[in-house]
């Protein structure tokens, strides 16, 4: 047994309302740059719909992942290791800009330039590739709920089969939200398509990354990604994916999709697994049966014999203890509602779904049937084959099986929860025909419905004691600190070191800024709490006049102090270096 | 003594040499171009890997452009790509390894030099095709027009000119005149180069286009640390033996500053 950790998240689907908040708070933070216009490390896709970039799941053509070889080994679907050295001057399997989109803005400079004229002025779209007009056809949610699906609806690579079923029945009512981040695969094929070796999983939480020094740009990880969430930066011609929010999820925060996400859909957890079973289950002969292998490579963070492994494997106690706290734990393999998406390409990947119980209640509800009765709700998803099958080809390679039986854990969540809440004396029965326990289920309502931000996310902040040596680091003293700043650690926001004021040296940015914002996080009010000293940030100070409460304010007025009006010395006539104008003297000015 | 290439003489006559430099002295300005400029661009190129691996290992890369097309990149790539990989072969083979080695195996002059003749041309020639398609393309598709840069576009110019010379050279020499030896002048000249004793005289009497060729190809290496064919030196030949998936700790140092240097306080 080798036990690795992995920082892991699962999505509730039924609560997604499809906003987008996400992708867009996501593009904000990492792919709001020129050469990733086209980049959407977070996107959300209408279901059934294509994706994004369109039809991606097509593996027959995009030939992501890997595949068994006739002799049932692993392989990249892609081909061999020197397969992919002879094309790598040109890939034969890179979906091209139209397959994503082609950016564009638009020239709104003309609506405020143009010269008076009959007709009001235009702001034509600038296609961001070429700076000329463009026609816009499509973008990276061009079917949005359902849009135009009378003309591509078919197009959804998972009707293939069902389509003809799909167009009679449940055009109208079956429809939900897909976020899609990178998976984070325990076998990542993009890593092992990688010709420099660029892209690597950390050992320590599991995040795979691309290192940019070592990329080269030779685009065989976009193909080797069956998720295509791997982006080729058209400007640096380097290859960026998503980052789990990597310095975020370091000093315990969750990533920024999940931050920001409306829903309160997301969970991030830790999961415990055994490194060494992870080859043999994603080489699973039969495609179904990987949800299952998957399933066993996860380790109980609470089995001793885990516990003494882990810590041979140098994973701190902190980190096994919130393994065991792990929603994403509890949602996979105590209450068993988390499935895998798309685990027939065979990467093991990390980002869960708990498939959307909300297209058949929406069904039996439309139909005047009571949507929370858990007879009814039963029924229906036995009736309703199609979600269930479409959802399968998501989740379980086509199995209904393990989908059917997560669509009735919630529909029977449902209902228990019902009689709880109008008072009736709980049905001890309706949990049962689940193979649940009353009080399990209840613990599932609690996560599912209630579940506060520290119990969604339950994320230990790396250790800072593993490398001594480190400058900027969040180490356990500046951020798990009790009872306030500057216990032991020095030059914290309002504290000080041993030797007072400013002594102990500058406290690193990075711990500075996150400190400020978990602050705001979790206080109760808006604005910053009152046993912070008001701080002012000089990043984006330009070094003219100095802005307010730079200086602490003055208790009494000192008036001829020849320093308290002038704005920084430094700015002054310039004689002698920066060292005699804002050296000593400087600080005996202060009060 | 002056320089072959300002005596206007026919094409044979290029291709043969100028009778009365082989084997002659070699005059100052043949010093310079094949003494000098040889270490001048040795040394660029080593100097300037260096300088841009420790500075600009983010711009290293191949910056390939089929994200905006790949239809002609899919012929002009891995010709240009099989190609000038053939004419490296070629190279190698025709200057590094002695004409006394490859007879000591037994292969004749001639049978060396019809291989190296056929070949060279029909890998020159899939060279020169694909880059005029890649060329083509740079100019005619919008996205990848916008994506070329100034740094590009000399590039480009060099590179042309030293497989443009090349191939010329070599046609002349072999197609038009009656065939020139140059693993006696040209490859003992080229390895005396890292011998640090390198015999100017002897390319002092090579034909003007394989002086012009080999020039040219000097300016390119000169110009090779600071442009994109940097991508070259890191050809991903490590893959055919690495693992799958690498594994790596997190980085050393997540901050701004380095370690500090000394003692580590423990």
């Amino acid at each position: 047994m080798r036990v690795m950790a992995q920082m892991a998240m699962v999505m509730n689907l039924d609560k997604c309302i499809g906003c987008h908040t996400c992708s867009v708070t996501c593009k904000q933070a990492w792919t709001n740059r020129s050469g990733v216009e086209y980049v959407w490390f977070n996107n959300v896709e209408t279901r059934p719909g294509q994706g994004y970039p369109r039809r991606y799941e097509d593996q027959e053509t995009w030939r992501g992942g890997w595949e068994l070889n006739k002799r049932g080994r692993l392989g990249l679907k892609a081909g061999s290791r020197f397969k992919k050295l002879i094309t790598i001057f040109s890939n034969p399997k890179l979906p091209a800009l139209d397959d994503y989109y082609e950016p564009w803005t638009y020239d709104y400079e003309t609506l405020t330039n143009a010269p008076l004229q009959e007709h009001s002025p235009v702001a034509r779209p600038k296609s961001l590739i070429t700076g000329k007009d463009m026609k816009i056809s499509w973008s990276a949610n061009w079917d949005d709920d359902l849009g135009g699906s009378p003309d591509h609806g078919d197009k959804d690579v998972l009707l293939a089969g069902i389509e003809e079923k799909v167009k009679f029945q449940f055009e109208e009512t079956f429809m939900f939200y897909l976020p899609r981040i990178c998976e984070h695969c325990l076998n990542p094929s993009c890593a092992a398509s990688c010709p420099s070796g660029a892209i690597y999983k950390r050992e320590e939480d599991g995040i795979v990354l691309v290192d940019q020094d070592r990329c080269r740009g030779w685009r065989m990880c976009v193909t080797g990604c069956p998720y295509k969430k791997i982006y080729f930066n058209h400007r640096t011609g380097k290859a960026e994916k998503c980052t789990f929010c990597f310095p975020r999820v370091e000093v315990g925060l969750p990533t920024v999709c999940s931050e920001t996400c409306v829903g309160r859909l997301r969970y991030i957890g830790l999961m415990l697994y055994d490194a060494d079973k992870v080859l043999e289950a994603a080489s699973t002969p039969d495609d179904t049966g990987l949800y299952e292998a998957q399933r066993e490579v996860f380790l109980d963070p609470n089995d001793p014999e885990v516990i003494a492994e882990a810590e041979k494997a140098d994973i701190p106690r902190d980190w096994i203890e919130a393994a065991q706290r792990s929603p994403i734990h509890a949602l996979i393999n105590t209450y068993k509602v988390a499935l895998p998406l798309h685990p027939e390409y065979r990467t093991m990947p990390m980002v869960w779904y708990i498939p959307p119980l909300s297209p058949v209640v929406d069904v039996v509800r439309d139909t005047g049937y009571d949507a929370e009765d858990s007879g009814n709700l039963f029924a229906a998803i036995d009736a309703l084959r199609i979600p269930v099958d479409y959802l399968a080809q998501l989740f379980t390679a086509g199995d209904p099986a393990p989908v059917d039986a997560v669509l009735r854990r919630l529909a029977a969540m449902r209902s228990y929860m019902r009689d709880i809440n109008l008072g009736r004396e709980p049905d001890g029965s309706i949990p049962a025909a689940v193979g649940m326990g009353e009080e399990q289920m209840y613990d599932m309502y609690r996560l599912l419905a209630l579940a506060k931000y520290d119990e969604r996310y339950v994320i230990p902040p790396a250790h800072a004691e593993q490398a001594h040596n480190l400058e900027e680091l969040a180490t356990e003293c500046s951020l798990d600190y009790e009872g306030g700043p500057g216990m032991g650690g020095a030059g914290l926001p309002g504290g000080s070191g041993p030797f007072g004021e400013a002594s102990g040296g500058a406290s690193p940015i990075a711990v500075e800024n996150f400190q400020a914002l978990r602050d705001r996080q979790t206080s109760d009010s808006f604005a910053s709490p009152e046993d912070k000293t008001a701080r002012v940030n000089l990043l984006n100070w330009d070094g003219k006049g100095h802005p307010e409460g730079l200086f602490p304010p003055e208790s009494e007025q000192r008036g001829s102090s020849p320093n308290t009006s002038g704005g920084p010395e430094t700015s002054g006539t310039g004689s002698g270096g920066p060292d005699a104008a804002g050296g000593p003297e400087h600080k005996e000015d202060r009060p | 003594m002056t320089p072959p290439a300002a005596t206007p003489v026919s094409l044979p006559a290029l291709a043969a040499g100028t009778a009365e430099t082989a084997g002659g002295q070699a005059g100052a300005l043949d010093i310079v171009l094949w003494v000098v400029l040889p270490y001048i661009a040795l040394t660029m190129f080593i100097a300037g890997h260096v300088w841009r691996y420790r500075y600009d290992k983010f711009g290293w890369t191949t910056r390939s452009s089929q994200l905006h097309e790949s239809r002609l990149l899919r012929i002009g790539s891995p010709l240009f790509h099989f190609g000038i990989l053939v004419v490296l072969l070629g190279h190698i083979g025709g200057l590094v390894i002695p004409k006394s080695w490859t007879e000591a195996a037994g292969i004749s002059e001639h049978t060396y030099h019809v291989t190296a003749v056929v070949l060279g041309t029909i890998a020159g020639i899939s060279t020169l095709a694909g880059i005029a398609i890649l060329v083509y393309r740079r100019r005619t598709v919008g996205p990848v027009f916008m994506a070329t840069t100034r740094n590009d576009k000399f590039m480009y110019l060099l590179l042309v000119l030293a497989i443009v010379l090349g191939l010329v050279a070599t046609v002349a020499a072999n197609v038009v005149g009656g065939g020139y030896d140059y693993r006696t002048t040209i490859s003992p000249w080229f390895r005396g180069v890292f011998f640090f004793q390198p015999d100017a005289a002897l390319m002092a009497g090579a034909p003007v286009l394989f002086q012009l060729h080999a020039l040219s190809a000097l300016a390119l290496f000169a110009a090779w640390p600071f442009t994109r064919l940097v991508h070259m030196l890191t050809a991903p030949l490590g893959y055919l033996t690495r693992p799958y998936i690498v594994y790596r700790s997190r980085d050393v140092q997540l901050g701004s500053r380095g370690p500090r240097r000394g003692w580590e306080r423990v």
